[in-house]
């Protein structure tokens, strides 16, 4: 297997991370190196094998359904680059 | 005072229980050394103000008549854990300012036993590196030699405890994130088994994976502060529950009877003979003390850095997918609409570590690949998983090398990421099984660099893996050795 560029422009876009052309080329032949060396696990035979996706097996727990006091507002807002009126700002979305 | 600095957390424990010392002696005492010892730049945050009325409140529960065996000890953080005061930043240009809300359970659960925190320590960015120069803030420096790496992600942990800096520090480990700045940086550090340590408020990287732990000058200080540590947290919904445990009731065992698996896989595979030479004499010191040495396999130990680089990534790339400039973190100033805001935002604030594992993480989960990569890879995992099952048959902990070499120098892996990830070589199965992992240090080798011996136990074994290297810690002197200038 190999990525090409244009693989590379689509698994960014599907990142939604903004890549140059130059970067493009470079991050191409560095992901190329990384799933070659990945390529050595796809040779072992796992027939029959359960996926792990947890070290311990465990299943996963579930609070019960209460309500708690939320975080307060304006603390979780400070952190935002652009606020107002209590609100996340964002680019017009709808015309 | 420098040899209270030099000391180590049961010392300090000690003498605070005995009113020789104050919290605020000590926090002062550690915080004069931080600022003597700027050019580590262990430290992304600091500050005094409030560290020193940490101190005071300690001094003042103990006035009352309150006792704990760390009322009043410091600590730092790594800034992987969110905290209240602190900036959190993950090391990244895309959490820089960040002021959390609210405490990680972690760095709660040890302020409510009176630890003092002296501040946040750099890393890795999103804990992703093994020689700590994916900062965004600049790399740590070793203190045993400035051209050596310290070893990552919690590189700024391992320096600052190696130059102690702090006494004990928080750390996550992932793939090896304590273990190898551990051994890099000539300190102790310990990784718990998977889902004891809270997550809550730690900066998801890879959350099968991350798993908080602890990097100090002996196993017998990592004890004490897990007892306040290792427990339930309703909060984490893959905490596991079981009752509080004493983690130093192991501390006096003797090493009688007990079984030391050497897998085969570790001693192969570039393993440099100064490491091995180093890792064979605490193997025969071990067999001097008691312990039985018997000969194990972990035959699918090999494939733990691909499969690693599989799930991790894959794992990453969708918590890191939060990180879209509009709640918190980096927004860039000029876009064309909101998807161009996301991904402008995006590339200016992670830096080419995260990006790389993202893009990996996207293309193992993306359609028609799912079954070739990423389920392959987590039936691959459970095979790791099972050898290790399999030889905890034949023996109660496994020891072996942390790193096939002693700490390498900067920039000599930083431009090929491949050379970099198989760093982890030794420390990944362990993380892919969940169960917990140490090192300590146990000599030195080519340039005078540290060497780690790494020890394995079972799921919820830490008491006696603790015990183990208490025992070899009692009988050697390694741990006690300072670099110079420190």
């Amino acid at each position: 297997m190999s990525l090409t560029l244009a693989d590379v422009r689509r698994i960014a876009h599907l990142a939604r991370i903004e890549i140059t052309h130059d970067q493009a080329e470079a991050t191409a032949a560095q992901l190329n190196d990384i799933f070659a060396m990945i390529e050595r696990s796809g040779r072992v035979d796992t027939a029959g094998v359960e996926p792990m996706t947890h070290p311990l097996d465990g299943v996963q727990r579930l609070r019960q359904d209460v309500v708690e006091p939320p975080p307060e507002r304006e603390e979780l807002l400070r952190n935002a680059p652009e606020q107002q009126d209590g609100l996340f700002l964002v680019p017009r979305v709808i015309e | 005072m420098t040899e209270l600095a030099h000391g180590g957390l049961a010392q300090l424990s000690r003498l605070l229980e005995e009113r020789q010392v104050s919290a605020l002696e000590l926090a002062e005492l550690f915080l004069a050394r931080i600022d003597r010892h700027r050019s580590l730049n262990a430290f992304l945050d600091v500050r005094p103000e409030l560290t020193l009325r940490q101190a005071r409140a300690a001094d003042a529960r103990r006035a009352k008549g309150e006792r704990g065996a760390l009322l009043g000890v410091p600590i730092a953080h790594k800034d992987i854990f969110v905290t209240r005061g602190w900036a959190s930043t993950a090391g990244s240009r895309m959490l820089e300012g960040y002021m959390s809300p609210f405490d990680a359970t972690v760095v709660e659960q040890l302020a409510a036993a009176g630890m003092v925190c002296l501040g946040k320590l750099n890393c890795d960015e999103f804990a992703m590196g093994s020689s700590n120069e994916n900062s965004a803030f600049g790399n740590v420096l070793n203190p045993w030699d400035a051209a050596a790496v310290p070893g990552g992600s919690s590189g700024g942990s391992a320096a600052a405890v190696a130059a102690r800096l702090a006494p004990v520090a928080t750390a996550t480990d992932t793939g090896g994130s304590i273990r190898e700045p551990a051994a890099f940086s000539g300190v102790t550090g310990v990784k718990p088994t998977y889902g004891r340590p809270s997550r809550w408020g730690m900066i998801a990287f890879a959350s099968s994976l991350d798993t908080a732990g602890l990097l100090a000058a002996s196993a017998e200080d990592c004890a004490l502060v897990f007892n306040s540590m290792l427990r339930f947290d309703p909060r984490d919904s893959t905490s596991v529950q079981r009752p509080d445990e004493d983690f130093t009731r192991s501390l006096d065992m003797g090493l009688r009877g007990v079984r030391v698996g050497v897998p085969a896989q570790f001693f192969t595979q570039g393993l440099q003979p100064d490491v091995e030479a180093a890792v064979r004499a605490a193997l025969e010191q071990l067999r001097q003390l008691g312990a039985s040495l018997v000969d194990v396999e972990l035959p699918n130990s090999p494939l733990g850095i691909p499969v690693y680089y599989v799930v991790a990534p894959a794992e990453a790339s969708s918590n890191l997918s939060r990180f879209d400039g509009v709640r918190y973190g980096h927004r860039a100033r000029a876009f064309d609409d909101l998807n161009d805001m996301i991904k402008k935002s995006r590339a200016e604030g992670f830096g080419p570590e995260p990006k790389r594992r993202i893009l990996v993480g996207t293309y193992v989960l993306s359609h028609g690949y799912y079954d070739a990569y990423y389920l392959k890879a987590s039936k691959v995992r459970r095979l790791i998983a099972e050898d290790f099952q399999r030889a905890f048959q034949r023996c109660d902990l496994i020891a072996g090398p942390v790193t096939s070499s002693v700490a390498f120098n900067f920039g000599e892996k930083a431009a090929d990421p491949v050379s970099m990830y198989l760093a982890d070589l030794f420390t990944v199965p362990g993380s892919l099984a969940g169960v917990p992992g140490l090192s300590l240090p146990c000599g030195f080798g080519d340039r005078g660099r540290p060497v780690g011996l790494q020890l394995i136990a079972n799921h919820f074994d830490e008491a006696r893996l603790l015990g183990v290297a208490h025992r070899y810690q009692v009988a050697t002197d390694w741990h006690r050795r300072i670099p110079a200038g420190f």
